[in-house]
């Protein structure tokens, strides 16, 4: 069985966000970026599958700008078998990066397709299910634990919901999305980003997919949350009362 | 519970049980005064209490030996040491604090800010080792030039000595008082006060706290060219006073060049303002030079100014493993030559470091688990250009495997992984404060030579304690760290004085960068001839003719009484 993964190049999750002046979007100029955390561990959990024998290949798929090849890189390095790069230069959104995944599932195959929950650059949390839609496959949102049986190939999927954790088992092939604490990715090491130079990456256009990307979202302004109003301290308990009373209104 | 705020709660659990994408370590804060201390603590201030006692504090308090002065107190003489600098005799010429000073500095500074509460007592008598402790009554808390002027112009004249204090943080018994001097904290004294983005030059009170300028001058698009473990809780006055190295020394150079100029207050009051911002000025004697480093001995820094280089956008850190240290030497060389510019790191610690933080500092990751290596080296390049010195570094480790220089290796993949690696090396210290007791050496040795006395250490300790060796080997720095469950003259007379012999005999410094204090008071001849102790002392003498500032530190009794 093959394994798709998706992984996003974003703004590193360390870097402080700052918002353009023209409000248009976030700075991205002279910005780290990395893999989405969510995907790193989307990825990690791909290659703990195939480590136990339960999958033969790892692919990794990435959409965006030439840049995104550095991310598909980074996922070699951890031990991806080879790399898919859909070249686009412009804002994708989720409903078009679920197209451009159906085409390739078309091409690929996969028996499972693995996916980070959310993209902490947008924070959609939208793509996993929409392509679950667009195939038709089952899914298992929010991963927490994955156990994969092949004899029956069933995947059962442990999912954080709010009063706890569900267990779904689901028919493969099925979407699963992941969350945090799945598992912990592991380190590049030197000898892994030295093979993975020489890994394959396969580049496509949307359009060699078959795929029309029209945006039916347009984002009218991006602004800072407001700036948090410093503390202070009160010095008695009647002062507090007096504030929560008067001035907070909440007593 | 889908569209919760992600980046919270992937903090949240993430630096709960696994710390793993914690930034850079920082000791607990400390502030001055408001340290807490373990509810079992029955720490005196009297500065008899521990007279040759030794007590472990449970959980991560440690060891506390005494520093301990000998003096009037209360009509009754008293036998003061510390059981690590040997018998110190309090100055009888110094005053003993009275109720009128309390009621004089108490006009200056107001009645908030001068502190004879006796739980943040403690904590500004006590170092951050938890090895010195004094005796202190009071602690004044300055908001300005003008106050720590007339807080000195009032000890001088009535010669009550002082202790200027940072933020505790130092590592030789510098900040905190010895018997009863008076601790003058920078604390309050936190202001930025202007920054030039066309010259990068900052100008601030001492009191600022090392990382809060790091995260201003961030937001400005600046970097601060000293950082250090203690950042976050250390302060510009202190590092600037400690002439503080750091893990960037090797990039940016010292706080000699660094800082460009800064404004003192002499032991008598007296304000000198050299708080120049020009990068150059040979108008007479440089005399902003004696404030660096001379450990709060010849004036209290009040203000100071930096120059700092713009911030670069790509940053890259690998964490390796060599099998031996002639292999690190010789990485160290191809870093120089291949990294050339970009190098901005290159911290190197022993397998026993590594074992030490793995078991006792919180959140720590081995990044190369597969087995334990001798050495570990923390390599980090700075650059403006991202693709170009990731491939520069990635070829610089592929040439250095193949030589076999590097036996395994991992390069950070994004900030979160790099600032684990960094969360390993900066975490040593503390650490080695969680393991128990520890005898800490800061040696600057040639780097040829530098680990030989670690392996001597360890045949001549044999298994009565552990020796850890780390630190800025790209500066020639080696910490050298002596960890035991507790402390035992029978180890101490067994370190000492063969460390400081064999340093002096390879022509090293017996403090690289942590200073003398009162540690290594008595020992600043290993490192330095009669002819300059004595300079020294003129200076000193000249500046402070009372001797009130920093009393029985730095200089040796032999030449400061
Ligand atoms: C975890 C950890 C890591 C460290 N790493 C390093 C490192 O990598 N490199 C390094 O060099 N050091 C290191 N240190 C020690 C270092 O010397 C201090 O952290 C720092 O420079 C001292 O600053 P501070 O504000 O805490 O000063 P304090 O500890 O309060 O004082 C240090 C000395 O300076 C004097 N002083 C303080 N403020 C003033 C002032 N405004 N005017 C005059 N005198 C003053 C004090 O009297 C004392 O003698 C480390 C310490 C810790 C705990």
């Amino acid at each position: 069985m093959k394994i798709m993964v998706a992984i996003k190049r974003v703004i590193d999750y360390a870097v402080k966000i700052r918002v353009k002046p023209d409000k248009t979007g976030v700075e991205t100029q002279n910005v780290k970026m990395s893999m989405n955390p969510f995907c790193e561990i989307a990825l990690e959990e791909a290659l703990r599958i195939k480590e136990a024998k339960l999958a033969s290949e790892v692919v990794a798929v990435s959409m965006g700008p030439s840049q995104s090849v550095d991310t598909l890189r980074t996922g070699l390095a951890m031990g991806a078998d080879r790399g898919i790069h859909v070249e686009f230069n412009q804002t994708l959104y989720p409903l078009s990066v679920a197209k451009i995944l159906r085409a390739l599932v078309e091409v690929e195959k996969p028996g499972l397709l693995l996916l980070g929950k959310q993209a902490i650059d947008d924070d959609c949390n939208q793509t996993g299910q929409m392509i679950a839609g667009l195939l038709n496959w089952p899914q298992g949102t929010f991963a927490s634990k994955v156990i994969l049986d092949k004899e029956k190939q069933v995947a059962t999927v442990d999912r954080e919901v709010d009063d706890g954790i569900e267990t779904l088992s689901l028919n493969l092939p099925a979407v699963i999305t992941t969350d945090l604490r799945l598992n912990q990715p592991r380190y590049a090491t030197l000898p892994n980003i030295m093979k993975a130079k020489s890994k394959p990456i396969k580049k496509f256009t949307p359009q060699e997919l078959n795929v029309e990307i029209k945006s039916d979202l347009e984002v009218v302004q991006v602004t800072e949350p407001p700036k948090r109003k410093a503390g202070i301290l009160v010095s008695s308990v009647d002062e507090l009362i007096d504030k929560l009373k008067n001035e907070a209104n909440v007593i | 519970m889908v569209n919760w705020n992600w980046k919270a709660t992937f903090r949240l659990i993430k630096r709960s049980p696994n710390l793993f994408l914690e930034r850079r370590c920082t000791p607990p804060a400390v502030v001055p005064g408001f340290r807490g201390f373990s509810s079992g603590s029955t720490a005196k201030s009297q500065c008899n209490t521990f007279h040759g006692t030794k007590r472990i504090f449970p959980v991560s308090d440690y060891v506390e030996t005494a520093g301990i002065c000998i003096g009037m107190q209360g009509g009754v003489q008293r036998q003061c040491y510390s059981s690590l600098a040997g018998l110190v005799n309090r100055n009888p010429r110094f005053s003993t604090l009275n109720d009128e000073d309390i009621r004089y500095f108490e006009g200056i500074l107001g009645n908030k800010n001068v502190i004879q509460d006796e739980e943040r007592l403690i904590a500004a008598n006590t170092d951050w080792m938890h090895k010195y402790k004094g005796s202190s009554k009071l602690l004044l808390l300055p908001q300005s030039t003008d106050e720590v002027s007339q807080i000195l112009k009032y000890c001088n004249s009535r010669c009550l000595a002082v202790v200027p204090q940072g933020g505790n943080t130092g590592l030789v018994g510098g900040s905190v008082p010895v018997c009863d001097e008076v601790i003058i904290n920078l604390s309050l004294m936190n202001k930025i006060l202007s920054f030039d983005k066309v010259s990068g030059i900052l100008v601030c009170e001492a009191g600022c706290i090392l990382e809060n300028i790091i995260t201003f001058l961030d937001n400005e698009g600046f970097v601060m060219p000293l950082d250090l473990g203690a950042k976050g809780s250390c302060q510009i006055g202190g590092n600037v006073s400690t002439n503080a190295g750091g893990l960037r020394l090797l990039r940016y150079g010292s706080l000699h060049g660094n800082v460009l100029g800064l404004e003192a207050v002499l032991a008598n009051g007296t304000v000198i303002d050299m708080l120049k911002t020009l990068r150059k000025d040979n108008t007479g004697y440089d005399l902003k030079h004696l404030f660096i480093g001379s450990e709060g001995s010849l004036g209290i820094v009040t203000k100071v100014s930096i120059l700092t280089p713009p911030k670069l956008s790509s940053v890259n850190a690998a964490f390796l493993a060599c099998k031996d240290y002639i292999s690190i030497q010789k990485l160290l060389q191809e870093a120089k030559r291949r990294l050339g510019e970009i190098l901005s790191a290159f911290e190197f610690l022993d397998g026993q470091s590594m074992n030490l933080v793995l078991n006792h500092l919180e959140g720590a990751r081995n990044p190369l688990p597969a087995s334990m290596h001798n050495f570990y080296v923390l390599i980090e390049t700075t650059g403006s250009d991202e693709s170009f010195d990731k491939q520069k570094l990635e070829a610089f480790l592929l040439h250095s495997m193949e030589n076999e220089l590097i036996s395994d290796g991992v390069l950070a993949q994004d900030i979160n992984q790099a600032s684990s690696f960094w969360h390993l090396r900066e975490g040593i210290p503390e650490a080695l404060m969680r393991a128990g007791a520890v005898y800490k050496y800061d040696l600057s040795i040639t780097v040829e030579k530098l680990y030989d006395l670690a392996e001597e250490m360890r045949t001549r300790l044999g298994n009565v304690a552990n020796v850890v060796a780390y630190g800025h080997l790209g500066d020639g720095n080696l910490h050298l760290n002596i960890s035991a469950p507790q402390y035992d003259d029978k180890v101490l007379s067994q370190i000492e004085p063969y460390v400081y012999e064999w340093t002096s005999k390879h022509r090293g410094s017996i403090s690289a960068e942590h200073g003398l204090g009162l540690m290594k008071a008595n020992k600043i001849f290993y490192s330095q001839s009669h002819e300059t102790v004595q300079l020294m002392a003129s200076i000193k003498n000249l500046l402070d003719p009372n001797k009130i500032l920093n009393p029985y530190k730095v200089l040796p009794d032999s030449v400061s009484s």
